[in-house]
C-alpha cells in the first residue's frame, strides 16, 4: 500500500484567523477519502494548500514521495494532481472540447494539440458531454459545468484528483449517475478526496473520512466509525442544516 | 472535426494584405500607395496588440511605447551609427522585445486594472525618458541624415522600398499571430484571458506565458517604428509616443474582435476608413480623438466581442474559416 | 548645506502642493472604493476644472474663490452625467469594460477641449501676494488652495460619516449587494458617488489653475500622480489619499533639488510600481 500523498502538520491561518490546524494523514493510493465537515470548517483551504493555491505557514505535503509544500499550482498539473472547484470556473468563451484540451495539453502528459483533441474526446464521451463538444462552456447549465469541470480534470491523466463538492445541487438521480462517475474513476487507478456535504452519497462511496471542524482534525475512520463518533455527531448539530439532513437520512 | 488546426483561418487574412500591397503597384499610384502604406501599418500594429489584449486578455494602454521606443533605438543605430535599415529594424525589434521582457517582470504580476495603469504610467515615464536622453536627441529629438538614403538609390527609391518591407512585416504580424492561435501556447494564453487562476490549477505556466506574450506583442511594433522613422525622416517624443495611437490601435482591436487573426484586420480597416472620411472634413480634423472615444465607448457597451466574435457567436459554422 | 538649506525652502511649498494633490486623489479613490472602477477621464476633468476656473474668472469675472464652488457643481453633474451614459451598463462586467469605457471618455474630453481650446497653455492671472516665513516665500494662492483642499476634505469626511447619504455610500463601498438588499438605492448613490469624485478632481483643477498655467492635456499628469497617491494612501480612506498627497507633495518639493524636473513622471512610476508590487493595499488601506 503506497501512500501518495502525505499530509504532515498542516496549518494555515489568514489574518488572525486560524483556519487549519495541525491537519495530518497519509492517504494510500486508490482510495477515496472523503472530506467532511460543518461549513467553514477548512475543507476547501487544506484542497488549496495541497494545490498550492494558498500554501501552509506550517507543516509538510509530500506528494509521491516529492516535497510539494511551496510548489505552484501549475507544477502540480505536471506531476499528476488535478482539482475541482466549488464554485465551477468554465474557460466561458472556448468550447466545451477546448476546455477539456487544455486540461490536457498543460496537464501531466504535456501532450500536443492533435493528442489532446484525441484525448478529450473520450474523456467527455465518460462524463457524457459529447454532445456539447462545440457548445461554448458559458453557455452550459451548472451540472453540465460541473461535468466538464470534471473532464477537464480527468483529461490531465492526474494520479490524484481533488473533488470540491461535486454534487452540491444535484438532485437524486445526478447524485447517483455522479456517484457512479466518481467510483469509475477510481477503476482506472486515480485515487480520489472528496468534500461532501451531501451525506449519504459520500458515507456510501469513501473508504475512509476525515471530518474537520474549525480547521483541526476530529475525526478519522471508516464512515461507520465516523458517522457514530459524539464529537462529529456535536459538530454537525451546530449547523441545523447537517443536523437535518443526517436525522432524514436514517 | 477531428483537428483542432484553424488552418483555413489564416486564408482570409493573408488574401487580405496581398490585396492591399498589390493595388498601388497594379495601379502604379503613389497616393494608393501611402494609403495601403497606413493600413497595412495599422494591421502590423492592432495585430500585435492583439496577441496581449485579444488572446491573454490584458489591457495595455501604453502599447505604442514599444513602437516610439524600437523606433528610437533602430533609428539611433542607422542615422548615428550608419548601420542599415535592415539591422535597424531587427535591431529596434529586439530592443522594443528586450524592454517587453524586463517591463513584463515588473508590472505582469499585476492583476486585471493594476497591470492597465501600469502601462497607462510606462507611456507617462517614457515620454520624460525620451525628453531628457541626449543620445535620443532630447526634445528635438533626430533628424535623419539625407544621405542616408542614398545607399538605397535615392529617397525615391527608399521610400518605395519601405512599402515594401512594411508588407514584409505586416504578413510576419499575421504569421505570428496565426501561430498563436493554432498553438498549445495561444490556447494557454486563452485560458489565462478567461479565468487565470483555473488556468494555473490545469497546469498552464502563467508568469511565463504572459512575459512571451508581452515579447511577441512588442516585437513588431518596435520594427514598425523604425521603418516608419526612417520612412518620415525624423523623430521627437510626441510623434513616437503618440496620445492618440493608444485609444486607435484599441478602438481597432476592440473592433475587430478580441483573439482572432481577422479581427485586427477588419478593425484596421474599418478605423482607417472611418479616419480617412474624418480628416478630409474640417470639422472632424479636429475632434477626430473625440469621435474615436465614442466609437470605442458603443464598441464597449454594446458588442464588446467585436464585429469578428459577433459573428463566430451567431454563426457557429462560420467558426473555422473565421478564427 | 546648501542642498539641506534647498529642501527645507521646498518643503513647505511641497505639502501646500501636497494637499491639492490629495484632494485630486480624493475623487479617483472614492469612485474606485466605492464601485471598484478606475476613472481613467479623471485626469481630463482636472484639466476642466482649470478652464472653469479660467472661464468664471477670466471670462465671467468672477472671483475664483467664488468660481471654484461653481465648479464643483459642475464637476458633480458632470460626473453623474458620465456615470449613467458610459458607466452604468458596464458597472458589473470586468474589469477591462469600466476601463475601456472610462478612457473612451477620457479620450471624447481631450478631442472635444482641444478642439474648443487648442493644446495651448492658458493662464489665470491672480495674485493673492506671499509671505515670508522663516527663509521660505509662501504664495498665498498655494496657501487658500491647500486651505479649500483640507476644507473640501473635511466637508467629504462629514458627508461620508454624518449623514444618510453618506451612510449609504459607505454601505455600498462595503457590500453593494448587501446593502441593496437593505433597500439602498444603489444606482442612485453609484452615480453620487461618481458625481463627488469628479467634483473634487474639477475643484482640484479649479485650485492649480490658481497658480500654474495649464493646458487641456495637463491632466495627465495629475492622472498618474493621483494614481500614486490612491495606492499609497490605500483605498476607500479620503484622510489617506490627503496623507498620500502630503508625501507626494514633499517628495516632488524635494527631487527637482537632485534631478530634473522632467524626471519627475518616471519616479512616480516607479514609485507606483513599487508599491503595487510590495503593498497593493496601502499605507492605510481599507480596501483591497
Amino acid at each position: 500500500m503506497t501512500v501518495i500523498l502525505s499530509i504532515q502538520k498542516v496549518s494555515k491561518n489568514f489574518g488572525g484567523l486560524q483556519a487549519l490546524s495541525q491537519v495530518s494523514f497519509d492517504l494510500p493510493e486508490g482510495q477515496i477519502l472523503g472530506l467532511i465537515g460543518p461549513n467553514g470548517a477548512g475543507k476547501t483551504t487544506l484542497f488549496n494548500a495541497i494545490n498550492g493555491v494558498y500554501p501552509p505557514e506550517q507543516g509538510r505535503i509530500i506528494f509521491r514521495d516529492k516535497d510539494i509544500t511551496r510548489s505552484k499550482p501549475y507544477h502540480l498539473a505536471r506531476l499528476g494532481m488535478a482539482r475541482t472547484h466549488q464554485i465551477v470556473q468554465p474557460l466561458n468563451e472556448l468550447t466545451v472540447r477546448e476546455n477539456v484540451m487544455v486540461g490536457a495539453c498543460f496537464g501531466r502528459q504535456n501532450m500536443s494539440l492533435g493528442e489532446a483533441s484525441d484525448v478529450a474526446d473520450e474523456v467527455l464521451e465518460f462524463v457524457g458531454l459529447t454532445a456539447r463538444f462545440d457548445q461554448l462552456a458559458g453557455s452550459l447549465n451548472v451540472t453540465q459545468k460541473k461535468r466538464l469541470e470534471m473532464a477537464r480534470a480527468l483529461a490531465s491523466r492526474p494520479y490524484l484528483l481533488l473533488l470540491d463538492e461535486v454534487l452540491a445541487g444535484l438532485n437524486s438521480s445526478e447524485i447517483e449517475a455522479m456517484t457512479m462517475t466518481v467510483l469509475k474513476i477510481r477503476e482506472r487507478g486515480i485515487t480520489i478526496i472528496m468534500i461532501e456535504h451531501v451525506m449519504k452519497a459520500v458515507m456510501n462511496v469513501s473508504d475512509r473520512i476525515i471530518v474537520l471542524d474549525y480547521g483541526q482534525q476530529i475525526a478519522e475512520g471508516t464512515p461507520e466509525e465516523v458517522a457514530n463518533n459524539p464529537q462529529v455527531i456535536e459538530a454537525y448539530l451546530g449547523d441545523p442544516k447537517l443536523a437535518e439532513r443526517l436525522m432524514e437520512e436514517d | 472535426m477531428k483537428n483542432w488546426r484553424h488552418q483555413l483561418g489564416i486564408i482570409i487574412p493573408v488574401l487580405v494584405v496581398a490585396g492591399l500591397v498589390l493595388w498601388p503597384v497594379i495601379t502604379g499610384n503613389n497616393l494608393n500607395r501611402e494609403t495601403s502604406f497606413t493600413i497595412l501599418k495599422a494591421i502590423a500594429l492592432a495585430s500585435s496588440l492583439n496577441i496581449l489584449l485579444g488572446y491573454t486578455g490584458y489591457v495595455s494602454f501604453g502599447h505604442i511605447v514599444f513602437y516610439g521606443f524600437g523606433g528610437y533605438v533602430g533609428l539611433y543605430f542607422v542615422n548615428e551609427q550608419g548601420w542599415s535599415i535592415w539591422t535597424g529594424i531587427l535591431v529596434g525589434g529586439i530592443a522594443s522585445g528586450l524592454l517587453a521582457f524586463l517591463l513584463g517582470k515588473a508590472i505582469l504580476r499585476l492583476r486585471g486594472a493594476y497591470f492597465a495603469l501600469a502601462t497607462i504610467g510606462i507611456n507617462e515615464a517614457m515620454k520624460a525618458f525620451a525628453n531628457n536622453f541626449d543620445l535620443f536627441g532630447g526634445p528635438i529629438g533626430m533628424v535623419l541624415n539625407f544621405s542616408v538614403y542614398k545607399a538605397y538609390g535615392g529617397a525615391a527609391k527608399a521610400l518605395s522600398m519601405t512599402f515594401f518591407i512594411m508588407a514584409g512585416l505586416t504578413f510576419a504580424a499575421l504569421i505570428i499571430s496565426h501561430f498563436v492561435r493554432t498553438s498549445k501556447f495561444g490556447l494557454g494564453l486563452l485560458a489565462i484571458r478567461e479565468n487565470e487562476d483555473a488556468a494555473e490549477v490545469m497546469g498552464v505556466v502563467t508568469p511565463d506565458a504572459k512575459t512571451w506574450a508581452y515579447v511577441l506583442s512588442a516585437i513588431i511594433p518596435g520594427m514598425v517604428g523604425v521603418l516608419f522613422f526612417f520612412k518620415n525622416g525624423h523623430v521627437e517624443p510626441p510623434l513616437a509616443f503618440p496620445l492618440n495611437s493608444s485609444i486607435e490601435l484599441l478602438v481597432m482591436v476592440m473592433l475587430g474582435g478580441l483573439g482572432t487573426v481577422l479581427g485586427p484586420i477588419l478593425g484596421a480597416f474599418a478605423y482607417q476608413g472611418m479616419r480617412g472620411y474624418l480628416v478630409t472634413s474640417d470639422f472632424f480634423k479636429d475632434i477626430q480623438l473625440s469621435v474615436s472615444g465614442v466609437v470605442l465607448l458603443l464598441i464597449v457597451l454594446f458588442i464588446p466581442a467585436g464585429a469578428v466574435g459577433w459573428l463566430r457567436r451567431r454563426i457557429p459554422a462560420l467558426r473555422r474559416v473565421l478564427a | 548645506m546648501q542642498q539641506l538649506n534647498l529642501l527645507l525652502t521646498s518643503l513647505p511649498d511641497g505639502i501646500l502642493l501636497g494637499f491639492v494633490f490629495g484632494l485630486a486623489a480624493m475623487g479617483l479613490a472614492l469612485i474606485w472604493g466605492v464601485m471598484n472602477v478606475i476613472n481613467l477621464s479623471h485626469g481630463p476633468i482636472i484639466a476642466l476644472g482649470m478652464f472653469g476656473t479660467f472661464i468664471f474668472f477670466i471670462r465671467l469675472g468672477i472671483h475664483p474663490y467664488l468660481g471654484i464652488f461653481l465648479v464643483a457643481i459642475l464637476g458633480l453633474l458632470l460626473g453623474v452625467f458620465i456615470y449613467f451614459t458610459a458607466v452604468h451598463r458596464v458597472i458589473n462586467s470586468p474589469h477591462l469594460s469600466s476601463l475601456m469605457a472610462t478612457f473612451a471618455v477620457n479620450m471624447i474630453i481631450i478631442g472635444i477641449g482641444t478642439a474648443v481650446f487648442t493644446t495651448s497653455p492658458y493662464n489665470v492671472d491672480f495674485n493673492m501676494g506671499s509671505f515670508r516665513l522663516g527663509s521660505t516665500t509662501i504664495l498665498g494662492t498655494r496657501l487658500i488652495a491647500a486651505l479649500f483642499a483640507i476644507l473640501f476634505t473635511g466637508g467629504l469626511y462629514l458627508f461620508l460619516y454624518k449623514t444618510r447619504p453618506g451612510k449609504y455610500i459607505r454601505a455600498v463601498t462595503n457590500n453593494r449587494a448587501a446593502a441593496e438588499l437593505m433597500g439602498v438605492p444603489s444606482t442612485r448613490i453609484l452615480a453620487l458617488s461618481f458625481g463627488f469624485g469628479t467634483m473634487l478632481a474639477a475643484v482640484s483643477g479649479g485650485l492649480i489653475a490658481t497658480f500654474f498655467p495649464f493646458s487641456i492635456l495637463s491632466g495627465s499628469g495629475y492622472e498618474l500622480k493621483s494614481f500614486v497617491i490612491s495606492v499609497l494612501g490605500g483605498l476607500g480612506n479620503p484622510i489617506g489619499a490627503l496623507i498620500g498627497g502630503l508625501i507626494l507633495g514633499v517628495l516632488e518639493g524635494i527631487i527637482p533639488s537632485f534631478l530634473e524636473t522632467s524626471w519627475v513622471p518616471v519616479i512616480e512610476f516607479a514609485l507606483f510600481i513599487v508599491i503595487l508590487l510590495v503593498r497593493p493595499t496601502g499605507l492605510f488601506g481599507v480596501k483591497r
